[in-house]
């Protein structure tokens, strides 16, 4: 509280100076605050208050106090209620003064609110105040309000209060926005026009700050707009051009009304009030415009209303005055975003060059916004005007570089790239504004990818972008720079050529001056050097590795920088070791961890050069890397540790939630207490991967995969974690494969693209603006293949990025299995064998991958130990070298050689976390000679699981089987194991869904099909179908009596119905009961003689509960749930329980 | 929508300032800061409008005093020139040849006219008769008031 008083103290002597004759009024005030600032305790604090509020409180209630007297006393309530104690007897002595008092006390008044406020607007803001703090805050805002304040700083926080707290805090919530505009509305209906005017404004504000708390009084809106004062219905057109700005679509009915109004402005209809320098009400007619142009764009009907409204501005706005342009900018504006029309848009042209023509330098500036907006639509329109744009390119003023920079952008082809990226690239070096650098860098880079001539502009131009962006820029420009050198295009040549250039150019950058290079454009270029330095041979490696080192050495090098290079260094040390060694030993000092670590393990890499070219393969499909970005081979150990009694994970964001709420005041009512089970956990969030992982069991497109012959085989795998994961700089770094004598081109052709520079030379200079317009403006007209109406086409990009494997529907599950299985093979074998090799893989025993199963015991269990190839025997050493000292994540595999026909044998290949549901009978679904599908249920607490088991009954292998699952009632959360590669023969592949019933239906039915290639090319389906019921997504309901109890209150759909009674036994009740529960997975709460109570849910949702009464020979059941279908379908299944019993 | 108006001298020194977003004490300050040496550092015969972030300000400099304003990038920036000038031509209006002393002493003065003019960031009243008219009628008010101050009030 003491920074609010020393506040106060400051601010009070400006506030008595400022009025007359308020020295001797605050004497008092003066004293108190002395007074309280000398006290040492709280307590003495708290006593001098509470005596001088009851001092007030006399005071204000005898008759003689004079208004000053009155006046000082509320100065002094008010510095009480901010110290926090209650003077809240004098709010409405406040408010009479108010009413009573002149100008005077409005302003003392509204000086102290102010005060008032902003100690508040600090209170709220600051994590400390407590709920209570945080009431009594809304209460005084809620005065402040009363009196006419703005205190809508506190809406917000009213709302938040309201949604957690209790009974009070929910009538300040809804009390507070309420109280703020209801007096607007009914002020929108007041005699005077300025207070109409003022309460639509306000009303506006409102509707910013809070769109939904002022549906209800859409009408009065329009009311607004059909108001006899001008005024008051400009101020609602404020209102309007939201509002149509949001949804168009809904106030095209309008466009009458804003027409005809337009018109009536235009023809000069309203008072001369309006006129401001003789033009009729010009914001009036721009805020029109501007929701003509918003209704009337791609709308042709809507958009003839309004030709000749538009005309009759073009044409009435020619007196030479700023506010006439403003009216024409926006009068062309409008011209060209709605349905065009030929005749108008020529005359907007023409408004252009009034514009660009113009000796005003601020018209020139609008006239090159306004060309900026109307290339677009039309590139040609810039031909016209090539000399003004290129005087304006040199001007000296920078806005008007920077607007003319703009426009060229829009106007950038692959003709005249060259000369407008250097001009960009010249007018950033001489900027040193950081938003126009980050905002122009991103559009040079997006130039450069979009229309490079050749590769040697793009790497330069790239360069430059770097340095002069520098750390500024934005993560995408260098990752979609790297992305599009690793990904390449269709031509592998060219793709190779662009690396080489990229190295090269890299090698001379750095063996030049390297400190002022930002880090982003180092990390860059060690990421290129780590990948492609291989490629130009011509370069000692060796070269390469000292100039890396070098730069580690570097102070400027940030730490970041630092693990890229050394990533680097890692990749390329190959052979090296000498050099290595040395760096290697002295980073294992390093104080940086991430960087200690690297080391070591560049330090194990390159004594052990079987590992390295295991770890890091030079040159693998770029998109075969797949990263489990969920971490789900942690599944195993993550359900274990739940088990034995650790604490779920909670992300960051949820634990300062939970702090949050924490600190404040639980309000809320105990909540029923539901079980929470253990397995909830394991079903979160394994539907988002990140860009980098690669969903691999969604989709089963199969022409690809026929091709992989040479491909290890993980089947069924999902979203792995890479085989390399440990290494972080594996994810971004898989070369593609290069046959060596492809690898390099003669740098001869580097030579071949030389870059257009203009020279400017004082003797021609005019003939030298001739030239750099040519340059510049080539291949806008030529051709004029650009339509009035649509956007130019753009050219073919340059560089076509290849399909991110995220976007392309095809599969690529295989995609690690790829690249390990490359990565072993490619140093010995040269293409011919490994063709060879890749039928000889055919023969290796049938893996079958399950995702769920990461035991170590499974590892050792498969068959891959045994192997006597060669290239499985390397693989188990690398695997046993890797067991020494780094943990490396693999897959482990389920040996699956069961016969399909046996059928309850197929429940031992659920996944271990699966096994201990419970499950139902497999049933089959369907079979042909080589495939048989069959099912199973399974009962997890908060989803069905449907287990679909896939069994090879041929003996040779079947590809790319892929299951597709449709259900129109059900919400399927996650699957599994739906595409598998290669499912060997006699094998069966586990694959599953996890459904959800949002709505209950007595039967659902699925069908879905299943398509597998037996041979190469020849795809098969097979569908399938089953159905499900209610009484499969049923599960029980623990509560007790009392919550029972309790709950049936609560809820309102209800259901009564007689059943039949089981009466063969003792006790029919109790039996009839039983028989339900085990049918239909209830709990039976109680049973008090006669009557029963059972209870379930709707997997984790709606709860129903059942009461049950023994009615003679008949079972009276009433069921209630908040969900109105619910007790029927629970009913009918009972039903149905009890007839086949 | 306009984000804020600010005045100030030659000199860097801020004359008047209305702010139509809620900001803390510590952007104003930054904000003002970067305006008052953006704009002053601006040569003779340049346009008037700005980039900042992604805002644009407008300015124009009246005798030894700078107005200056901040729009959304969908405004109209000739529109807010005229705003400004209009404010100028209001304050002439009132103070008969008005000078930066004027707005100095009688700053209050100035805020009412603004109050006037603009709210919420928008223009409210464009009539300068009108506005002429309501800052005369309270500033009649305030002077019928202080008369009237001493007299018992309950």
């Amino acid at each position: 509280m003491s920074d609010v008083v020393e506040k106060t103290l400051t601010a009070l002597p400006a506030l008595f100076d400022s009025q007359t004759g308020a020295a001797k009024i605050t004497n008092r005030l003066r004293q108190l605050i002395k007074s309280i600032t000398e006290l040492t305790s709280k307590h003495e604090e708290e006593n001098l208050i509470k005596q001088e509020l009851s001092a007030m409180k006399e005071q204000v209630s005898s008759p003689n106090t004079t208004m000053k007297q009155m006046r000082e006393i509320m100065v002094r309530a008010m510095y009480c209620e901010m110290l926090g104690y209650d003077a809240s007897f004098t709010y409405i002595h406040a408010i009479k003064l108010a009413q009573q008092g002149g100008v005077l006390e409005k302003r003392e008044e509204e000086n102290l609110i102010k005060q008032e406020l902003s100690a508040m607007k600090e209170q709220v803001s600051s994590p400390n105040t407590t709920m209570k703090q945080m009431r009594e805050i809304m209460v005084r805002a809620m005065y402040c309000e009363m009196l006419g304040y703005d205190a809508s700083f506190t809406y917000i926080h009213a709302i938040k209060l309201a949604q957690q707290g209790g009974v009070l805090e929910k009538r300040v919530g809804t009390f507070t926005p309420h109280f703020h505009s209801s007096p607007y509305i009914t002020s929108i209906t007041h005699a005077q026009e300025i207070i109409r005017r003022k309460a639509v404004l306000a009303l506006y504000k409102f509707y910013l700050i809070a769109p939904n708390q002022v549906q209800h009084i859409h009408a009065k809106f329009r009311k607004a707009l059909c108001d006899k004062d001008p005024g008051v219905m400009t101020s609602s057109l404020h209102i309007y051009l939201q509002l149509i700005r949001e949804s168009p679509d809904s106030y095209k009915d309008l466009t009458g009304s804003f027409v005809t109004i337009l018109k009536q402005v235009v023809g000069g209809k309203l008072p001369l009030d309006f006129n401001y320098h003789s033009v009729p009400a010009p914001w009036l007619q721009i805020q029109l415009l501007r929701i003509l142009s918003l209704l009337g764009k791609e709308d042709q009907s809507t958009s003839e209303l309004m030709y000749e409204v538009l005309d009759e501005s073009l044409r009435r706005a020619e007196m030479n005055h700023n506010i006439t342009y403003a009216i024409l900018y926006e009068c062309v504006k409008a011209v060209y975003t709605i349905h065009p029309k030929a005749e108008l848009l020529e005359k907007a042209a023409r408004c252009i060059g009034n514009f660009v023509l113009s000796p005003k330098i601020n018209l020139k500036y609008l006239g090159l916004k306004a060309l900026t907006y109307v290339v677009q639509h039309d590139a040609k329109l810039a031909l016209q005007h090539q000399m003004t744009i290129i005087e304006c390119l040199d001007h000296s003023d920078f806005t008007i570089k920077r607007e003319t920079l703009e426009l060229l952008f829009r106007i950038t082809n692959a003709q005249n790239v060259t000369v407008i990226v250097e001009k960009m690239l010249d007018f950033l070096r001489s900027c040193n504004d950081e938003h126009t650098i980050i905002h122009l860098v991103g559009k040079v880079a997006e130039l450069a990818e979009k229309f490079a001539p050749d590769n040697s502009w793009f790497i330069q131009t790239m360069n430059d972008v770097f340095s002069i962006g520098g750390d500024l820029l934005q993560q995408d420009v260098p990752n979609n720079f790297l992305r599009l050198l690793a990904e390449g295009s269709e031509s592998k040549e060219e793709d190779d050529q662009l690396r080489l250039y990229a190295v090269d150019s890299y090698l001379t950058v750095l063996k030049g001056h390297t400190s002022h290079l930002p880090q982003c454009f180092l990390q860059v270029m060690s990421w290129v050097l780590g990948e492609y330095a291989h490629l130009q041979e011509s370069v000692d490696q060796r070269e390469v590795i000292r100039l890396l080192t070098q730069l580690l050495d570097q102070r400027s090098v940030s730490s970041e920088t630092r693990v890229w290079i050394l990533s680097a260094l890692t990749k390329i040390s190959e052979g090296q070791t000498d050099l290595i060694l040395d760096l290697a030993e002295s980073l294992s000092s390093s104080q940086d961890t991430v960087l200690r670590q690297q080391a070591q393990e560049l330090r194990h890499l390159s004594q052990e050069s079987q590992l390295h070219e295991w770890a890091l393969p030079r040159g693998a499909p770029w998109d075969g890397i797949e990263v489990d970005s969920s971490l789900s081979f942690l599944d195993g150990f993550v359900s274990e540790a739940l088990a034995a009694g650790a604490a779920p994970y909670k992300p960051p964001h949820q634990r300062q939630e939970e702090l949050c709420e924490d600190r404040a005041l639980n309000l809320e009512p105990y909540g029923f207490s539901l079980p929470v089970s253990l397995s909830s956990c394991s079903i979160t969030d394994r539907q988002s991967p990140t860009l980098l992982s690669v969903s691999s069991g969604l989709s089963g497109n199969s022409t690809e995969l026929s091709q992989k012959a040479g491909c290890l085989i993980l089947e069924g795998v999902k979203r792995v974690w890479g085989k390399d994961g440990y290494l972080p700089q594996k994810k971004r770094s898989t070369p593609p494969v290069d046959e060596p004598s492809a690898a390099v081109q003669p740098p001869g052709q580097q030579e071949a693209a030389e870059r257009i520079e203009p020279r400017p030379d004082p003797l021609t200079q005019n003939q030298d603006k001739q030239q750099l317009a040519s340059s510049l403006f080539v291949g806008l007209g030529v051709g004029s293949a650009m339509s009035l109406l649509g956007k130019s086409e753009a050219p073919p990009p340059r560089f076509r990025k290849k399909p991110h494997p995220h976007e392309s529907s095809s599969s690529s599950s295989s995609g690690t299995s790829e690249r390990s299985s490359d990565s072993s093979s490619r140093s010995s074998r040269n293409t011919t064998n490994s063709f060879l090799y890749g039928s000889l893989l055919e023969k290796e025993p049938a893996t079958s991958i399950s995702a769920f199963d990461h035991t170590p015991k499974s590892t050792t269990a498969n068959g891959l130990a045994q192997n006597k190839d060669t290239k499985e025997d390397r693989r188990a050493n690398t695997s046993q070298i890797l067991g020494g000292d780094m943990v490396i994540v693999r897959p482990s595999t389920i040996q699956d050689k069961h016969p399909p026909s046996v059928s309850s044998d197929l429940t031992a290949l659920l996944p271990a976390d699966l096994k201990d549901l419970p499950h139902s009978d497999v049933i089959s679904l369907t079979s042909d000679p080589s495939l048989s599908l069959s099912s199973c249920r399974l009962f997890r607490d908060e989803a069905l699981l449907l287990v679909i088991f896939i069994s090879n009954c041929t003996e040779t292998v079947i590809k790319d089987v892929a299951v597709q699952l449709t259900c129109e009632e059900l919400k399927t959360v996650s699957l599994r194991g739906n595409v598998v590669d290669c499912l060997e023969a006699r094998s069966t592949s586990v694959c599953h869904y996890a459904l959800l019933m949002d709505d209950p239906h007595t039967n659902v039915s699925f069908t879905g099909t299943v398509s597998y290639q037996t041979q190469p090319g020849h795809t098969n389906t097979l569908p399938f179908s089953g159905t499900l019921s209610t009484a499969d997504f049923i599960r029980p309901l623990v509560v007790t009596t009392e919550e029972y109890g309790k709950l049936w209150l609560s809820l309102s759909h209800d259901v009564k119905q007689n059943l039949k009674l089981l009466t063969d036994a003792g006790d029919p009740l109790r039996t009839t009961l039983n028989s339900l529960k085990d049918a239909l997975q209830l709990h039976v709460v109680d049973i008090i003689g006669s009557e029963g109570i059972v209870a379930c849910r709707l997997l984790s949702g709606a709860p129903c509960l059942l009461h049950c009464r023994v009615n003679g020979t008949a079972l009276a059941m009433w069921l209630r749930s908040p969900h109105p279908a619910l007790p029927d379908c629970i009913l009918y299944h009972c039903q149905r329980a009890l007839a086949h019993h | 929508m306009m984000h804020f108006l600010l005045l100030f001298s030659r000199q860097g020194k801020l004359r008047l300032q209305k702010w139509f977003l809620p900001l803390p004490e510590r952007e104003r300050k930054k904000i003002v800061k970067d305006m008052t040496t953006m704009v002053l550092s601006r040569k003779p015969r340049t346009c008037n409008f700005l980039h900042w972030k992604d805002l644009k300000i407008v300015y124009k400099r009246y005798a030894s005093l700078y107005f200056c304003c901040a729009l959304e990038n969908k405004d109209n920036e000739l529109l807010a020139l005229e705003i400004l000038h209009r404010y100028v031509e209001l304050l002439d209006k009132y103070f008969g040849n008005v000078c930066e002393l004027d707005i100095i002493f009688n700053f209050e003065k100035a805020y009412f006219i603004l109050d006037e003019f603009l709210m919420g960031g928008e223009i409210q009243e464009t009539s300068k008769q009108s506005i002429a008219k309501s800052v005369e009628a309270s500033d009649m008010l305030q002077e019928t008031m202080e008369e009237y101050m001493s007299k018992p009030a309950f």
